[in-house]
């Protein structure tokens, strides 16, 4: 199952290594990561997304990341209790006509056309994770040339 | 307040945290710290390698629960160091171990004798500082002190730049610490207190597991006074060996691997097992999912993650052992009538004994019980290396007072016990400190011996020499058909290897022989290197075989 954990941290040197630290320890992947100052320039929020092979090995770490001497909290989003966006940007190779079908597509997900140019257009989506995956869905039959995505970040409603 | 540079005010704050000895190694970027100590209040003890201070520094804060301090210097002394640090914190040892380092504006240049202190120590401390500036260092030094002895202690690791040592600033003591993001919790909820004591009072056969959390926690008389209350038997870990007396009628010695039958079968027919800060090892618990198939588990510890680890825990009480145990003595209205529980140990205890076999061979059971019975009316401290000999003397020897017994439980550090006695010697003059050692283990620190004869601390070193790494051996004998690989071991001369230090040597190596050298070692006001010839091919029973359940016991003698 997938885990969205949103931590506050210490806005310090180090701070990611340690976290980093008890997901690599394990052989566990971590699917994205965002690190960003808050409101308090002394705190940073992790926000860490991790598909969890094992519920009880996920409930270890989260222990032990709270463990850590520069975290503040840790949190487990569970499903309907937080909003989660994602930004991507995709480099598309289309032509004009395919383009054409593209902006509907992009409409659709509240998203942008940054830039268009003859045969690439850029698109940028800013969603939550599963439109983010229905989106790439949507578009699988295109070229694409370059993906890039942000991680996710989430707030409690 | 003075202005002083970074390394007047380390010491400074060193002794103002109580420090009094430093266990270390010098080196390049440590001048300016060792020239400070040149003339300080605070006791230097050389050792011949950096482990050896880690190790020392760990067995000082097992024998006085106080905080124990190591230094080296950058690249090779602080990675020497890293065994003993990983040893501190598998066993919640409180160490602050502070490293040299190159010049910050060097640091990932790979200069001259760097390493990357704080991403290797990283995994293996509680917590690691880099100090990049001097004004950070006071508050540094202080938070390291409190982070080391506070919640579930372990190692802290400042890492010290040469430039940050001889950089000037004014110098502040910061009146107090406060982190907000480490708040241990010392009081158990008391709703779970409430729930475990009634499950105390129902239980039909409940068991007392305890670990070294009670001795950290300084909690051995409450747990005294509980385990009084509640009637019930009482077994410890090894880390767990001192928090209650092994002689009292309710001890059933040590469980796991290499405990007592009688505290394994009380382990694995138990209807309440009440762990308190212990973590369900897989030495203790052998095969997980056939461990103690009949009990409900409390659980009281300091730290969360050790709680639902291993085993599924029916009441977790997140607190420290010497607040949370006169609470739940208090939450148990009446003590639980296990009367027949009771037989049923004594049965066990009658029909599984600990033994081994008396004969006119010197057998190293024998040595560690003749020690005891040399020691056993005065204070005194053992300490273990890793193996067979450490095993006997969990065994053989009856502690009865926590911080009397020192060994490398978690990591089963060779070349642990010897340092670390030397550490315990050094904090308490007036006991009697032994080294348990094998005649692999000991070889692994011997060049402590310098340190010891120096500095006048009269450690005695008994090695069970069987001419083997004998644990490795055994597992060989009962499980690769006596393929004995890589294990016969060819000594040195002990006796004069002793004497060449300075020390005293003695090579016993008759039975009859063992109680008047005992006493010869006592009444030596050196170091002493007993050469214990012993039986080479002697194993440690009763054994539960790696992944096996805990009542599945090769006892030897059948």
């Amino acid at each position: 199952m997938k885990h969205t954990l949103s931590m506050l941290v210490e806005n310090k040197f180090g701070v990611l290594a340690r976290v980093a630290g008890l997901f690599s320890a394990r052989g566990y992947n971590i699917d994205s990561l965002t690190v960003s100052e808050t409101e308090d320039p002394t705190v940073s929020r992790m926000t860490v997304v991790v598909n969890a092979q094992d519920e009880r090995i996920l409930e270890q770490i989260k222990k032990q990341l709270h463990k850590l001497i520069d975290v503040i909290t840790v949190h487990d989003f569970l499903k309907k209790e937080y909003i989660d966006r994602e930004l991507v940007f995709v480099k598309i190779e289309a032509d004009k006509k395919r383009q054409a079908a593209l902006a509907k597509t992009v409409k659709k997900f509240s998203g942008v056309l940054v830039e268009k140019k003859a045969g690439v257009v850029i698109v940028e989506i800013a969603a939550g994770q599963q439109d983010v995956r229905r989106f790439l869905d949507e578009i699988k039959d295109l070229k694409i040339v370059e993906l890039v995505k942000s991680g996710c970040i989430a707030i409690a409603k | 307040m003075a202005v002083m540079n970074g390394a007047q005010i380390l010491v400074e704050c060193l002794i103002r945290e109580g420090a009094q000895v430093i266990f270390g190694y010098p080196g390049g970027v440590m001048l300016p710290v060792f020239d400070v100590l040149y003339d300080a209040k605070i006791k230097f003890i050389l050792t011949r390698h950096e482990q050896g201070a880690a190790h020392a520094a760990d067995g000082y804060a097992r024998a006085t629960g106080k905080v124990g301090v190591c230094m080296s210097t950058s690249g090779p002394g602080a990675t020497n160091l890293v065994t003993g640090i990983a040893t501190a914190f598998m066993d919640s040892i409180p160490i602050v171990a502070i490293t040299g380092q190159v010049k910050t504006a060097l640091i990932g240049n790979d200069a001259f004798q760097e390493s990357d202190v704080t991403g290797i120590t990283r995994p293996i401390t509680k917590h690691n500082y880099l100090v990049k500036d001097v004004k950070e260092l006071a508050r540094t030094v202080r938070e390291a002190f409190y982070i080391a002895s506070t919640g579930r202690p372990g190692p802290v690791v400042i890492d010290f730049p040469v430039d940050v040592q001889t950089a000037k600033t004014e110098f502040t003591w910061p009146p107090s610490v406060s982190l907000r993001s480490y708040q241990p919790r010392y009081d158990g909820h008391p709703g779970m207190i409430k729930k475990a004591g009634k499950l105390i009072e129902r239980s039909a056969r409940p068991l007392v597991y305890v670990g070294g959390g009670v001795i950290s926690s300084g909690a051995a008389p409450e747990l005294l006074a509980f385990t009084e209350k509640i009637g019930a038997p009482l077994t410890t870990t090894f880390m767990g060996l001192g928090a209650f007396p092994s002689t009292h009628r309710m001890s059933l010695g040590m469980l796991g691997m290499h405990g007592t039958a009688y505290a394994n079968h009380a382990t694995m027919e138990s209807d309440l097992i009440l762990a308190i800060g212990a973590r369900f090892d897989d030495r203790v618990t052998g095969r997980i999912d056939a461990f103690a198939p009949h009990a409900k588990i409390v659980h009281v510890d300091i730290d969360p993650t050790s709680i639902s680890k291993n085993i599924r825990v029916d009441v977790p009480i997140v607190g420290d052992a010497k607040r949370v145990l006169p609470a739940l003595g208090k939450a148990v209205k009446k003590a639980p009538d296990i009367k027949a529980w009771w037989e049923m140990i004594e049965k066990w205890k009658k029909e599984f004994p600990l033994r081994y076999k008396s004969d006119d061979h010197l057998r190293p059971q024998y040595v560690v019980e003749q020690i005891y019975e040399a020691t056993k009316d005065r204070p005194t401290i053992i300490a273990t290396e890793v193996g067979q000999n450490q095993m006997w003397a969990c065994q053989w020897y009856k502690y009865k007072e926590p911080r009397t017994w020192l060994s490398s439980g978690g990591l089963g550090t060779m070349g642990y016990g010897f340092p670390a006695a030397i550490g315990a010697q050094m904090g308490c003059p007036d006991k009697v400190v032994f080294d348990i050692a094998g005649d692999g283990s000991i070889q692994m620190n011997i060049q402590e011996l310098a340190t010891a004869v120096n500095n006048k601390l009269p450690v005695k070193i008994a090695i069970l020499n069987n001419g083997y790494l004998g644990m490795v051996r055994q597992w060989q004998e009962l499980f690769y058909k006596k393929r004995y690989s890589g294990t016969p071991l060819k000594n040195p001369d002990f006796v004069k290897l002793a004497e060449a230090y300075g020390a005293k040597g003695m090579r016993i190596t008759k039975k009859e022989e063992v109680p008047g050298a005992i006493q010869e070692a006592l009444a030596t006001d050196n170091v002493v290197v007993m050469d214990f010839v012993v039986e080479p091919e002697e194993n440690v029973f009763p054994m539960v075989p790696a992944g096996e359940a805990l009542n599945r016991m090769m006892n030897g003698m059948a």
